[in-house]
């Protein structure tokens, strides 16, 4: 099958500023916000929301990665691999609000590992999803707060997030 | 990764994401909830045949810091009396549905025999056998070695480079074994320095220098400097005269301290005769990494643990 | 001499090849080869059509363990094992429980091989008592016992003290005995698992070095020409060992020496997977050492091939390494193995195995009927061979009580199809004749 891009760089780009303004304004300010990227895309895109959030409302946002590998349930299905960096900021996640960000929301397995993780490092005020492509399937009742483009798509089609930072161009494709 | 069972079969990469996962589990022990949820409803027996409270205590504390069950079974009998067979006592883990069976046993190639007999279907992790291989103690070494360089940038890098210069019963230890292998093939280059007596025959194609004169050794200003600990009972066999001329031909001692550059990391795998092969200066000095290795321990043996049980398929 | 078994009337052994290439018939009455009779008739005759004939293959060195051992073999099952490989006559060492230090235990030992029937046993007496290296067993009622023995060993342990093994030597010769010397310096091998070397360096198992085997045939061939005394020395296993050999025999003393079928085919390399089948003390060496044995016995330096049998039960083999027993069977691979050591790589003909399997070890022995093989009159000690069989030898080729072999699972050439003792056929079609009718016919024979 032939892949065929759904969003470019330009829609990218706008999808990131839109959810960067919904942050904002659903948080109120961005004072005690931790933004916390899953492995590995989802740590991109939370950096470029921090750059974002740093323009448009200055204030107390941290951004941070947040490893899941060792709470997943699926482990045995999958091939070993080594776990990527957990990186929280200093001030930790207690009494604050943490916005995980990932590039694709399926099943929502992943981002249930990201909740029993957090649950083990501390105790946020609230946890907000964003993601940058909402493709449905949900295996688990998760939702996300905050969707660059919802994406409806079959099992057998193969959605892929391409980042500069790691692919050297910026593109979503659909297979 | 099916087995852990020496480091001679361990290759660079393989070494590196074990290293590097261990990274990951050394951060868990800095947070209050001091647990992952990983292994949780796995079952990692701990079976010794010799006793050894601090190894079995860390493999203990890795298993259950992945939620891992843990059971410890210490087993009799030594390499000459007959005791509990290794076959009884490994038929008997497998109807208990161990899933990992770390094993240390005074005869060398136990843990090979065990993970090659068909008699369990378990991971077998090599906790030390005889004196051939102890391989988490290497991979704990290497991880200290690569954390005293290079700190929190130490993910993915290797040893290129490093000088490591070990010193004692070479003959006798699996730690210098498996050092050895190891450290060789994440480039760091191994000198081995002791009496004729305490170095095995045969060993001048390894990838080692070996010297009689730790003065030598030492004004060579090694990057590590690792003491293996000597027992006593050698003197009986004619390997060396006595403790005394032990101690003052090989022995750690504090003149010996003052020479070594303030960067030299001094290592012992522990336990240690104070007095003997390190003095008490140079096990509780800044250079000591004694501690920490028990600690990085910890954080290995939950890495290995991890590759061996979390999938049931290959490592990729 | 009346016969009352399968063995009575005249055989004739048609067609078979012998060991010096001719095609001939071998004729069998009366327990001994004959000349062909006039008339020509048969009243049995045994197709012996591509099959090599060789004289009953005779083992100097083989372990039956009865009396004390019997859970690992006894005369009757290592006997059976012995005509599986082709032997007709073995030589049982001594460390029994009780050991063969007295005339009752040799001559029990005796009998039993005589009841029996499979194979002539010979058993050896120890050179010490109880093997302990302390003082000298009744080797002169052992030499006149019933059991009539020539050649005594304290085999699994050394005679290491200098003055005992001069005094054993002199004192053996008394009775036109050999000794059958270990050579093992036990102070250079105190717990040794495996040849010393960078193996065993890096599997972590103590080494056994080749200077503890050397040092000690050094020294007794050495003493064997001060005294004017006969020596054997078991199981060779190194290059050194060879060379001292052949030195003591250019000297003109009179040593003989004897290589196991394994030491001649398996290396060390095969200890690397920690597998107890392939423990064995003296230890599997080095390439070098194959090959220098082998070259040792083709220029005759060593004089006989010898199995070392050794059986164990399997939980001695289904351990560690370090807890295992030392030992393999070896009856019923010996002529295989030799074949593909020796044979197939050119080195021997089929009549020099004649001579190092059979009528060699016979003299070294002293055992009669050996010495004019398949010749008119003597003894019908008999193996028919098929040389051009290949297969893999596995545990159904085992005939002795255990299975601690390391060959199962090889391929090995040749195959033992026929086997005559004085006369009575213990193998025939490749299969194992029944005890009972061996037994009766032993007891006819006697």
């Amino acid at each position: 099958m032939v892949a065929r891009a759904v969003l470019q760089a330009p829609d990218i780009t706008r999808a990131l500023t839109r959810i960067a303004h919904e942050i904002v304004e659903q948080s109120k300010g961005a004072d005690d916000l931790v933004l916390l990227g899953i492995p590995t895309r989802g740590v991109v895109l939370a950096r470029r929301l921090h750059a974002i959030l740093a323009e448009i409302a200055p204030g107390a946002a941290e951004v941070g990665a947040l490893d899941v590998t060792m709470y997943r349930d699926d482990l045995s299905r999958q091939p070993t691999r080594a776990p990527a960096p957990t990186q929280i900021p200093a001030a930790g996640i207690d009494g604050r609000t943490v916005v995980l960000v990932d590039d694709v929301l399926y099943s929502g397995r992943t981002i249930r590992a990201a909740l029993d993780a957090l649950s083990d490092l501390g105790r946020p005020t609230a946890v907000r999803l964003a993601v940058l492509v909402d493709r449905g399937h949900r295996e688990l009742p998760i939702r996300a707060d905050f969707v660059g483009k919802n994406l409806p798509s079959s099992t057998s089609e193969r959605i892929n997030v391409h980042l500069t930072e790691i692919d050297e161009r910026d593109e979503v494709t659909i297979e | 990764m099916r087995h852990l069972l020496s480091t001679a079969d361990l290759a660079r990469e393989e070494a590196i994401v074990l290293l590097d996962t261990a990274e990951d589990m050394a951060d868990v022990a800095d947070r209050e909830v001091k647990k992952l949820p990983t292994l949780r409803g796995r079952t990692v027996v701990n079976l010794f045949f010799e006793d050894s409270t601090r190894t079995r205590v860390s493999f203990e504390v890795a298993a259950k810091r992945l939620s891992a069950d843990v059971i410890n079974f210490a087993a009799k009998g030594s390499s000459v009396s007959k005791g509990e067979s290794l076959k009884d006592t490994a038929q008997t883990l497998a109807a208990m549905g161990a899933d990992a069976v770390v094993i240390r046993h005074s005869a060398s190639g136990a843990a090979q025999v065990l993970a090659g007999s068909g008699w369990i279907d378990a991971a077998v992790v090599n906790a030390g056998d005889g004196t051939h291989e102890h391989p988490t103690q290497a991979l704990l070494d290497a991880f200290t070695i690569r954390r005293r360089l290079h700190g929190a940038g130490s993910r993915g890098r290797d040893l290129d480079g490093v000088t490591v210069t070990i010193v004692g019963d070479v003959l006798h230890s699996r730690v210098a074994r498996s050092n050895l292998w190891l450290l060789t093939a994440l480039g760091a280059s191994v000198r081995f320095v002791a009496p004729a007596t305490l170095l095995p025959i045969g060993i001048g194609a390894w990838p080692v220098e070996t010297l009689h004169d730790l003065d030598v050794a030492i004004d060579d200003a090694p990057d590590v400097l690792m003491m293996l600990r000597i027992q006593t009972e050698r003197m009986h066999a004619a390997f060396f005269p006595n403790e005394r001329e032990y101690a003052r031909e090989w022995g750690l001692d504090d003149a010996r301290l003052g020479r070594l550059p303030a960067t030299t990391m001094v290592m012992h795998p522990g336990p240690m005769n104070r007095g003997l092969e390190i003095s008490s200066a140079a096990a509780d000095s800044a250079a000591s990494t004694v501690l920490e290795q028990v600690a990085n321990g910890v954080s290995i043996r939950m890495s290995v643990l991890y590759h061996l049980l979390a999938a049931t398929g290959e490592a990729s | 001499m009346t016969h009352r078994d399968g063995a009575a009337g005249v055989t004739r052994v048609a067609g078979a090849t012998l060991p010096d290439g001719r095609t001939a018939d071998l004729w069998v009455e009366g327990g001994r080869f004959v000349e062909a009779p006039a008339g020509g008739t048969a009243d049995r005759v045994i197709d012996a059509a591509g099959l090599l004939a060789l004289p009953g293959l005779v083992d100097l060195h083989t372990h039956l363990r009865e009396p004390g051992f019997e859970q690992s073999e006894t005369v009757l099952t290592g006997s059976m094992a012995a005509a599986a490989g082709g032997f007709t006559a073995v030589f049982a060492m001594a460390n029994t429980m009780p050991v063969a230090d007295t005339a009752g235990v040799v001559e029990q030992v005796q009998s039993l091989g005589e009841r029996h029937g499979y194979a002539t046993v010979r058993p050896i007496g120890a050179v010490t008592v109880g093997l302990a290296g302390e003082r000298l067993a009744e080797i002169g009622a052992m030499a006149s016992s019933r059991a009539q023995v020539r050649v005594f060993s304290d085999d699994g342990m050394c005679v290491h003290d200098p003055l005992l093994m001069r005094r054993a030597l002199e004192y053996v010769a008394t009775f036109d005995g050999v000794v059958a010397q270990h050579a093992q310096e036990p102070r250079l091998t105190v717990g040794a698992q495996m040849n010393e070397g960078e193996l065993s360096a890096r599997l972590g198992l103590a080494g056994w070095p080749a200077v503890a085997e050397e040092s000690i045939i050094a020294r007794d061939v050495l003493l064997a020409e001060h005294v004017g005394a006969r020596l054997h020395v078991c199981h060779l296993s190194t290059a050194g060992s060879v060379e001292v050999v052949r030195w003591a025999k250019a000297r003109g003393i009179r040593v003989t020496a004897e290589a196991t079928p394994h030491h001649l085919l398996l290396t060390e390399d095969l200890v690397a997977g920690y597998d107890p089948r392939f423990k064995v003390n003296p230890p599997l060496r080095r390439d070098e050492d194959v090959h220098a044995l082998r070259a040792g016995l083709a220029d005759g330096t060593i004089d006989i091939v010898a199995t070392d049998h050794a059986p164990h039960p399997t939980e001695a083999k289904e351990c560690a390494w370090a807890e295992a027993a030392n030992g393999m069977v070896g009856l019923e691979s010996a002529l295989p193995v030799v074949q593909a050591a020796l044979v197939d790589t050119g080195l021997l003909g089929w009549a020099d195995i004649a001579r190092v399997l059979s009528t060699t070890p016979a003299a070294i022995g002293r055992l009669a009927g050996y010495d004019r093989p398949l010749a008119a009159g003597s003894p019908a000690n008999l193996v028919l061979v098929d040389p051009t069989s290949v297969s893999e030898f596995t545990r159904d080729r085992l005939h002795g009580r255990s299975v601690n072999s390391p060959y199962l699972g090889r391929e090995l050439p040749g195959r033992v199809v026929h086997v005559l003792h004085g006369g009575v056929p213990t193998v025939a079609d490749g299969e194992l004749r029944p005890a009972d009718e061996v037994a009766a016919a032993a007891t006819g024979r006697r």
